[in-house]
């Protein structure tokens, strides 16, 4: 039996029974305007569904990687850098990239070398005293680790460092969230 | 065969009805694409204290859009199924 053969003798319509392919497709030119529209909110919801999965992977991210313990750590000699160089290092963790700087004689400070704006690594720029991000042009102090310019909202995480002897030594990780 | 009229009256309020729900799931829509992007950029940042709620908020705002979601199909079958 041809579906719409029928369809066309019986405008009576029980919604509840009504196969899915009539509720998809649109038999009077008039239906069009509410299939299309109800499909199109369909899709808007799918996107929604979709923007929220976004959400529940960054929250199961955060989750997993938890809190972070901070261990003491040697990180470099002091003989191995210049005075005006730098060196790269991991704390706490293996991903978790930090840059050291030797601006003086005597003054060492290390940053986690992620940009806080979307995780770029910075570099180290001595004849300006800062930290330039490549991807959107942010720049960080090289003395506190703040915002000079650009998109970045926070400075850049301080790493704390002790010295023993011609050892330097990680020993923790000051976010700074109180400068931001 | 007939055809119905091309737009009785309740045909006409049944599709401003679902318009309207239309433009408020879209408004939805951008928000949460908004608070998707800032919990991103806050978590990459380090920032962790604001992926719970922002979770939570997207749970609600997708909530509200199935919601209208279902008030368009509503509106679509009683109107549809009047004729
Ligand atoms: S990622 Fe560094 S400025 Fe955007």
């Amino acid at each position: 039996m041809n579906p719409l053969r029928d369809t066309g003798r019986n405008t009576e319509r029980n919604t509840e029974q009504e196969p899915l392919w009539r509720e998809e497709v649109s038999i009077f030119a008039a239906d069009e305007r509410y299939v299309n529209r109800r499909q199109f909110a369909k899709f808007l919801v799918l996107t929604s569904a979709g923007m929220f999965v976004g959400n529940l992977w960054i929250l199961i991210r955060s989750w997993l990687t938890g809190k972070t313990a901070y261990p003491a750590r040697p990180v470099a000699l002091v003989s191995e850098i210049p005075v005006g160089g730098s060196r790269l290092f991991n704390y706490p963790g293996p991903n978790d990239p930090c840059i050291l700087i030797r601006p003086a004689e005597n003054e060492f400070a290390a940053y986690s070398q992620k940009c806080t704006h979307l995780s770029c690594a910075v570099t180290y720029a001595p004849q300006r005293a800062r930290f330039e991000c490549p991807c959107h042009q942010g720049y960080f102090s090289a003395r506190d680790g703040r915002v000079l310019a650009g998109p970045p909202q926070r400075p850049l995480p301080r790493i704390l460092l002790q010295r023993q002897g011609d050892r330097l030594i990680a020993v923790g990780v000051d976010l700074q969230t109180e400068r931001s | 065969m007939q055809h119905p009229p091309e737009h009785p009256e309740p045909q006409r309020r049944g599709l401003t009805a679902i318009d309207g729900a239309l433009a408020m799931i879209a408004i939805l829509l951008i928000v949460q694409m908004w608070l998707l992007t800032a919990t991103l950029e806050g978590f990459l940042a380090g920032h962790r204290e604001g992926v719970l709620p922002a979770a939570i908020v997207s749970g609600v705002l997708l909530l509200a859009c199935f919601g209208l979601y279902r008030f368009v199909r509503g509106v679509d079958r009683e109107t549809r199924g009047r004729r």
